[in-house]
């Protein structure tokens, strides 16, 4: 996955660094802009089984800031923002593969360093009995489900 | 022997006889006895299908998670237009203008239909309202669901697109619409059960061009679509995963 290039219009803009289990890593730059959930829509996608996007609608694509052309093919993970602590991610993968569902609450990074909360559930596409990839359905949130979050994660990641 | 067709009941009252017509110009068309059977709500299309009485039906999403996953329907079609989606609406004159100004203590008025609800319920969740702390009164139908709004004897009301856009014009401007979906990937879904599916090239043969005379187009036109288009069993395989991250 490529590195995020610096921002050029994005003062106060932080570098982190986001490390994945299969050992490879990513630079990101991030700011504090939160960009809203847009009401009444849901956000849809699909991967296949090592997670990589084959499938999105248009709300995902709105909302991360990518195009789709950039989106498709590329491991979910480009979404994911260094304030998610590694556990969360863990979770939910080991509970999709293990054939049942995850649902949770998820800040995303957007391509232009923001960000947005989402309630996320996450399913395995499962045909004649395998898992040929997962779907991921995500909501709005209520703010303050997202400050529990919010709280619980930063809690996660001291630790 | 003849097969049993039916509608999920969440289309317009005012379409009864349409479907009806359609039923005949599907017969016809098939060289096959058809009978159809329109339920009073959900419960009575449920139990019809329990009870396997159900051999090919227009069905909502929700209908169609069931009877694909669980009873072996094959999907053959999908009409073309605007996807399912619902509002949720206030009187013009309550104090609420958005989703987030509603409290707990919020009084729905629905009717029986199970996807309309699920995806109302999902609206709500921004404001941290759930079954628990508001307080839902199911109507029969949806202009009834309306006048509970307009009497103030609910909060909100939930209907799909199509149910508020068949309210009069002196109804809509007394009601204001606080949040639209805009799920963009569930459809209703022409699918026909195991009896039939010997016959389905017949069925995706017949659907796919009855937009080609004009007669078809008349109906169609009378059922709120333009055409029929093909689905894949991968395209509703897909939507049910969708459905049922929201059913949990």
């Amino acid at each position: 996955m490529l590195d995020m290039p610096p921002l050029s219009n994005a003062g106060g803009a932080i570098e982190h660094r986001l490390d994945y289990a299969d050992g490879s890593s990513r630079r990101v730059f991030v700011t504090h802009v939160e960009t809203p959930y847009p009401q009444g829509r849901l956000i849809v996608s699909r991967t296949d089984t090592r997670g990589i996007i084959t499938q999105c609608n248009q709300s995902f694509v709105d909302m991360s800031g990518y195009e789709r052309s950039e989106l498709i093919g590329q491991p979910h993970c480009l979404l994911r923002h260094p304030d998610m602590p590694a556990a969360a991610f863990r979770d939910l993968w080991e509970t999709v593969q293990a054939g049942r569902q995850w649902h949770g609450y998820v800040k995303n990074l957007r391509k232009d360093g923001g960000h947005y909360w989402v309630f996320a559930t996450v399913v395995p596409n499962v045909r004649d009995e395998r898992i040929v990839g997962y779907t991921s359905v995500r909501r709005e949130p209520s703010r303050e489900k997202v400050a529990q979050a919010e709280a619980t994660y930063r809690e996660w990641i001291r630790s | 022997m003849s097969f049993n067709f039916t509608v999920s009941p969440s289309f317009p009252a005012e379409r009864i006889s349409d479907w009806y017509i359609f039923n005949t110009w599907l017969q016809r068309s098939l060289s096959i006895p058809i009978h159809l059977e329109l339920h009073d709500g959900f419960d009575a299309q449920r139990a019809a299908i329990a009870a396997g009485q159900v051999d090919l039906i227009h069905a909502n999403p929700f209908d169609a998670s069931l009877l694909v996953r669980e009873k072996g329907f094959r999907a053959i079609a999908q009409p073309d237009g605007a996807p399912d989606e619902m509002v949720v609406v206030t009187a013009l004159g309550h104090p609420a203008q958005a989703i987030g100004d509603l409290q707990p203590g919020t009084r729905i008025a629905c009717a029986n239909d199970p996807c309309v609800n699920t995806i109302g319920r999902i609206l709500l969740e921004p404001a941290n309202l759930n079954a628990d702390n508001t307080v839902e009164q199911q109507r029969g139908t949806y202009i009834q669901v309306a006048k509970d709004v307009l009497r103030g004897q609910v909060d909100v009301g939930f209907m799909p697109v199509g149910a508020y856009r068949g309210l009069s014009s002196i109804v809509r401007r007394e009601l204001k619409v606080l949040v639209t979906s805009d799920i963009q990937v569930i459809h209703h879904v022409f699918l026909i059960g195991r009896d039939l599916h010997s016959r389905a090239d017949d069925f995706v043969r017949i659907l796919l061009s009855m937009h080609e005379t004009e007669k078809g187009q008349d109906l169609l036109s009378a059922l709120g679509a333009t055409r029929w288009q093909p689905i894949q069993q991968e395209d509703v395989e897909f939507m049910i995963d969708i459905i049922s991250t929201l059913t949990q």
